[in-house]
This record gives structure tokens, C-alpha cells and sequence, in this order.
């Protein structure tokens, strides 16, 4: 069953619940292709490049570490929403300095690009903000971050994805259930919370996601 | 005519002869050749050196077979020709180098694999991973970085184009051979 975004909705329709995404195993019959300017734009900046080191902030699955290291590129796995569960002990959310000393504790300048999917949508405000300085920290001038935000400004509850490189364009996306947001973003809000960065590219399409390449 | 019919209840089934006995593999002595001998890959369970649950060992572990996991080792474990294999209830706290490494359990440190290295679904691995090929299943949960070296074999190395002559470019010729030579 497809929703009007034409992505992928759970048989139930899902429950609004707080928090990050469940940790169900997905099936191959879970995911939807669909087309991705921005991570497109993504790996047009790096092409012809080798031997970058890629951040993925969503945890590791075997076709964005295929598809990243048959580039010849290194990749580094972080799984931010692990990080949210162990953290948050209870709480809504962890403590923001030690949700960075265990999720990116990294040297300034460590990573070539980062591609942070959907994960800075699961962040409270303080924690965010102290996560997109960080990560400001960490990348090397002139690299880019790849990151999607959910383009409905008032809605209850969000779908929350699982996002799988099929190649450079296309995208497969699983939805995991429905959340209530965190926050929710609009191009002036994503511009003041990237103000650190450089340059900021925004990408809207039918299914109400909004794709964000950053440039450090 | 009712002799020739053969009731069902008046079958007897013959008896079923008992399969024989597969013989023990001939153990051969150590081969003359000094290449290594590569087991095949249904045999390397076989003969794997294994620590249980119930042990913990710390410090250095150098194998010369496959050896499996199910314990708890802190230091470093080394098979540089042969597969490692940590169990589901298997932890390692130790920097691993192995041809091949396959992870049901707890690995916390770098791991380099030569060959292969398989996490699975509820594997959870933290550390920097060095191999030549990686196969993560859904529910593993890895925390590091993965550089895939491929082990390419040495290629011959090319001819040296000579000169061109005016028109045409031969390939060179091969110095000949001597019956008398000496191989």
C-alpha cells in the first residue's frame, strides 16, 4: 500500500510515537525506488575523486558500504538512532555532550563528505545544534553534507525512513513507522541552523522530503 | 496362477543392507612441496580449534587453524591463513587479523581480514575494519570504518615498446634456447 507520496506506508498506518525508528529487520519488498537530485548532487561534487572518507550517519547496511567503497572511497559508519536509544536511558532525549563524545567523537577535519539522511530530524533543538556544530568541526573545508528533512510543517506524525543507495540518482526508501517530530523545519529554519557552513542547496519533491546539500 | 500373485501381507521385505562404513580419511604425511595448501571450503569447520563460553583468555593467540569463539579474549588474536569464527555468545576485545572472520558475537577492535569478513544480524562489531570483501545482513550493528583493499594478484609485467623502425614495429624477439640448457 502506497501513500499519496507514493512511498511506502505500513499495512496498519502506523501509530504517531516519539522518538527514533524501530530497529525491525527490513525486507527487500519493503523498499520503493525513488529518484534523489540531491544525492545526485552529492556524488557529482566528489566525482572523479577517489579514496574519500564518508561519514554515514544512519548506521551501516550493505548497499551504502558497497556502493561508497566501489567508488574506492573509505566510509564510516555511525548510527546516530542506536546512539538516541542507548542515550536517552528513558529520557526523551540524551545528554548532548555525551551523546557526541559517543557518536562523534572524531578529529576536526576526519571526513571528505557525510551523508546524515534523515537522522538530524530524531534530534532535540539543543542536541541538534550542537550536533551540526560539531559536524562543522569534523568535515574538511569545501566538503559537503547530504542530509532529507520531512517538508510538511504541521503534521502530527511523520513518516520515518531507511534510505539504501541504488545508485548515484536513485534512492530506496523503507518506511519504519510514524513518529511525531522533533521539530519541523522550513527553508529559513534549515538556513539559520546551518549558518556555520558555507553554502546550502534545498531540493523539494512530490513526496514532501526535503533534500539538503550543504557545502562546509 | 494364484501362485504367481503376491499378496502385500505375504511380502517380506528383504533386508535393507546397512551402508558401509565411510573409511577414515588417510592421513597423509607432511607434503614434499613447500606451497600452502589451500583446505577446501567445506573442511575448514573441521578440525577448528574452539574456546567455550565458560573461558576467558587474555593475551596474544596465534593459530595455525580456524578457530571459533564462544568465550571472551581480550588482547589479540591472530590466523593470518585461516577463518575466524566468533560465536553468538562469543566477546572479543582484541585487534584481529585472520584470512577470513565471521562474527555472530562482540568484536571491540580493529580487524583486518584478508579474504572475507561476514557480520551477522545480530553480530555487533566496533572498530576499523581492513578486508577485501564485506557482507554486513540487516540488524548487524557496526561502529567504524570499512576500507576495502582488494588483493590483486601481480600482473607480468608488459614488454618495453622498443623504437618504432620507419614503417613498421615488430615485437621483440625471444633470445633462443639452447638444447643443452640447464632448467
Amino acid at each position: 500500500m502506497q501513500s499519496q507520496s507514493g512511498l511506502p506506508e505500513l499495512p496498519n498506518g502506523g501509530r504517531a510515537v516519539g522518538g527514533p525508528p524501530s530497529e525491525r529487520i527490513l525486507k527487500p519488498e519493503d523498499f520503493v525506488s525513488r529518484h534523489s537530485n540531491g544525492l545526485d548532487q552529492f556524488f557529482s561534487y566528489i566525482k572523479g575523486e577517489s579514496g574519500l572518507s564518508i561519514l554515514d550517519l544512519a548506521g551501516v547496511n550493505q548497499a551504502n558500504v558497497s556502493f561508497i567503497t566501489n567508488l574506492g572511497h573509505k566510509i564510516y559508519s555511525e548510527d546516530f538512532l542506536r546512539g538516541l536509544r542507548v542515550g536517552a536511558n528513558g529520557d526523551a532525549q540524551p545528554r548532548v555532550d555525551a551523546f557526541l563524545s559517543q557518536n562523534l567523537n572524531h578529529r576536526e577535519g576526519s571526513f571528505d563528505g557525510v551523508l546524515a539522511w534523515d537522522v538530524l530530524e530524531y534530534l532535540g533543538a539543543p542536541l541538534l545544534t550542537a550536533t551540526v556544530e560539531r559536524l562543522a568541526r569534523i568535515v574538511k573545508p569545501g566538503s559537503y553534507l547530504f542530509a532529507v528533512f520531512q517538508a510538511q510543517e504541521k503534521a502530527e506524525s511523520v513518516p520515518q525512513y531507511s534510505f539504501r543507495i541504488k545508485d548515484s540518482k536513485t534512492l530506496l526508501v523503507a518506511d519504519r513507522g510514524h513518529r511525531k517530530p522533533e521539530q519541523v523545519f522550513n527553508n529559513r529554519s534549515l538556513e539559520k541552523l546551518f549558518h556555520g557552513f558555507e553554502s546550502l542547496k534545498f531540493f523539494l519533491a512530490r513526496d514532501k522530503l526535503r533534500e539538503v546539500i550543504v557545502r562546509r | 496362477m494364484w501362485n504367481n500373485k503376491r499378496r502385500e501381507d505375504e511380502f517380506t521385505p528383504k533386508a535393507v543392507p546397512t551402508p558401509p562404513i565411510a573409511p577414515e580419511p588417510k592421513k597423509e604425511g607432511l607434503p614434499l612441496s613447500t606451497a600452502p595448501i589451500k583446505a577446501p571450503e567445506h573442511e575448514t569447520s573441521r578440525g577448528a580449534a574452539s574456546i567455550g563460553k565458560s573461558v576467558t583468555i587474555k593475551g596474544q593467540i596465534f593459530s595455525r587453524e580456524d578457530l571459533i569463539v564462544d568465550g571472551e579474549i581480550e588482547g589479540a588474536i591472530e590466523l593470518n591463513e585461516h577463518r575466524l569464527t566468533v560465536g553468538p555468545n562469543g566477546r572479543v576485545r582484541a585487534g584481529v587479523k585472520a584470512r577470513e572472520i565471521v562474527v555472530l558475537g562482540t568484536i571491540d577492535g580493529n580487524v583486518e581480514a584478508l579474504d572475507k569478513i561476514d557480520i551477522r544480524k545480530d553480530a555487533k562489531l566496533v572498530g576499523d575494519i581492513k578486508t577485501a570483501r564485506i557482507i554486513i545482513e540487516d540488524g548487524a550493528y557496526f561502529k567504524g570504518s570499512i576500507d576495502i583493499v582488494k588483493n590483486e594478484t601481480p600482473k607480468p609485467t608488459a614488454p618495453r615498446p622498443q623504437a618504432a623502425a620507419a614503417g613498421s614495429a615488430t615485437s621483440p624477439q625471444p633470445a633462443p634456447v639452447s638444447a643443452n640448457a640447464v632448467k
